[in-house]
């Protein structure tokens, strides 16, 4: 009783700062929209809605029930997310599960936010322990930017890497009419720019956008019907990870991260030895400008030390040998329950050859895909075009 | 239709939640936090099965799931792992910028503690530098009850 699992319909909102003249629903439903006529099918052929869930946001909750309308799920099996920063990719992954399963023939995931309208930093800050962390921690932001700290200090990263980076996913998100901010930069403005939590200045910080992104996945048989290219979710492992300070364990060699746990387990199972040559693109939940360089290594696609020397050579690029979020990623559209099927739905279309101006030049036939966040948690999904 | 309806004023619903809680700290923090408002001193936790201490206590080994029941005694000294310094504002912010912020691994202790770091030249931050803990006059039995952390001085 398992069948393998197919993306067969993907659907994007252009995401922007503010949308004040529609609500969350009307957003999610353009998503949804989009989704089932890129598959060519009507709400009638989804068997179950998936919806991801940013606890008080958007000063509401239970959103599954309150938008239900909007997201067709009326007499429709399914639930809703609620695993944080990994919202988006968990959705997937627990469609993949109904559908694997072969609970439902067809599942509509979605992931959606709308920052403009909702107190992102005091939800965010509920999250620390009131007893021991909360006095302490901004939002979601303090504790990237000790972690980009503590890389630079471990691997020897300078600070202009993180300015690389920026620049290179604006060039990204100025090919991606979905992305919201769409200037470009160089690596001096981004130098330039205001500090905020040191050492990430305000161009190395993911901004809160808004936007929806929706996905249809199917059963083999019924993939194979429904699109002439399904993307197939290979695999996929999720890894959660200690918070409050303890996580700083992992720079003692005491524990791992949940990068280096996830990574480790999608390349054994899939007897991939070479990730950088077998897999061709990655689009990375890359929320700060520190996490490619420093999370490449974490992931094992690269050796400790050797992530930021590899941006450096440009190979992280869209046109390089390894591109990692050719979208223009998190730190150029982040709304934050969309953010990591964002990245599923981005790596599906490089496989896809559907990426339009920000295609990579290099041919895809494997794809990686994170969502991270809920403190410090991970999922990463292994997809591909082929089953071969 | 849809036209028309944009080229009017958005309108909103504003509003605000109010959300007091109380939270409590449990077993072995209730210690810890009794210890530094009386004694002003900082336990971790060990595990008695793999011997890793912990600090801010848990009561559950993050290692090998073992129940942990006894404080150790730490001495208030330890090295910055990484820090950030805050430069800007927002309502969530206990103090006003710019401050420093660090994860500190107290001597004896496996895991690291976030606090404030006070009486710093913030160009003179550096990971590895040695602090210890400063502690308020008034105390209440919570985290701040310690004021921060601040650069040991050398001797001589």
């Amino acid at each position: 009783m398992t069948q393998r699992v197919a993306i067969v319909g993907i659907g994007q909102t252009n995401h922007s700062g503010r949308r004040p003249y529609h609500n969350d629903g009307e957003v999610i439903y353009d998503a949804i929209s989009a989704a089932l006529a890129d598959a060519q099918l009507s709400i009638k052929d989804i068997d179950n809605v998936i919806i991801g869930d940013m606890e008080l946001f958007e000063g509401h909750s239970l959103n599954d029930a309150m938008l239900l309308d909007y997201t067709g799920a009326e007499g429709r099996s399914g639930f809703k997310m609620n695993t944080g920063g990994t919202v988006g990719s968990m959705n997937v992954i627990s469609g993949w599960y109904n559908v694997a399963s072969e609970f439902s023939d067809t599942t509509l995931v979605i992931g959606w936010e709308k920052h403009d309208e909702g107190p992102t930093t005091s939800a965010i800050t509920t999250i620390w322990d009131p007893a021991i962390n909360r006095p302490f921690e901004v939002g979601a932001i303090s504790g990237l930017a000790m972690i980009s700290n503590a890389y630079m200090t471990r691997s020897g990263c300078p600070l202009e890497v993180g300015a690389i980076v920026r620049a290179q996913a604006s060039d990204n998100a100025a090919r991606n009419p979905k992305a919201h901010l769409r200037e470009r930069y160089t690596v001096q403005d981004v130098m330039s720019a205001r500090m905020v939590l040191y050492p990430l200045n305000l161009l190395m910080i993911c901004p809160t956008s808004l936007g929806a992104c929706a996905l249809v996945l199917a059963g083999e048989k019924k993939a194979r019907k429904i699109n002439k290219k399904p993307v197939w979710i290979r695999d996929h492992a999720t890894a959660h990870q200690v918070t409050r300070g303890m996580d700083f364990m992992a720079e003692a060699g005491k524990i791992d991260t949940s990068m280096t746990v996830t990574g480790r387990k999608i390349f054994q199972r899939n007897h991939i030895t070479k990730p950088m040559e077998e897999i061709q693109v990655f689009e990375m939940y890359d929320p700060c400008a520190f996490c490619q360089p420093a999370w490449l290594e974490e992931f094992g696609l690269c050796e400790a030390g050797q992530g930021w020397r590899l941006i450096e050579k440009g190979v992280t690029a869209r046109e390089g040998s390894f591109p990692v979020s050719p979208s223009g990623g998190t730190l150029c559209t982040n709304a934050i329950g969309d953010t990591a099927t964002v990245r599923v739905a981005e790596a599906a279309l490089q496989l896809r050859g559907d990426a339009g101006e920000h295609q990579v030049t290099r041919e895809v036939k494997m794809a990686l895909a994170s969502g991270y966040g809920g403190m410090y948690w991970t999922d990463l999904l292994l997809l591909s075009n082929t089953l071969d | 239709m849809a036209n028309e309806v944009v080229k009017k004023e958005p309108m909103f619903t504003e509003g605000y939640v109010i959300m007091p809680y109380k939270y409590s700290v449990g077993t072995l923090a209730s210690k810890f936090f009794i210890e530094i408002r009386d004694h002003k001193k900082i336990n971790g936790v060990k595990c008695p099965k793999c011997n890793i201490v912990i600090v801010p206590p848990r009561s559950v080994c993050i290692k090998c799931f073992n129940k942990i029941e006894d404080l150790v005694e730490l001495s208030g000294k330890g090295t910055l792992v990484t820090y950030t310094v805050a430069h800007y504002d927002s309502a969530v912010q206990a103090m006003k910028p710019p401050y420093a912020i660090g994860v500190i691994k107290l001597d004896g202790a496996d895991t690291a503690i976030t606090h404030f770091i006070g009486e710093v030249d913030f160009k003179e931050l550096k990971a590895g530098m040695k602090l210890e803990a400063v502690f308020n006059e008034t105390r209440n039995a919570n985290i701040l009850d310690i004021k921060y952390f601040k650069p040991v001085k050398n001797k001589g």
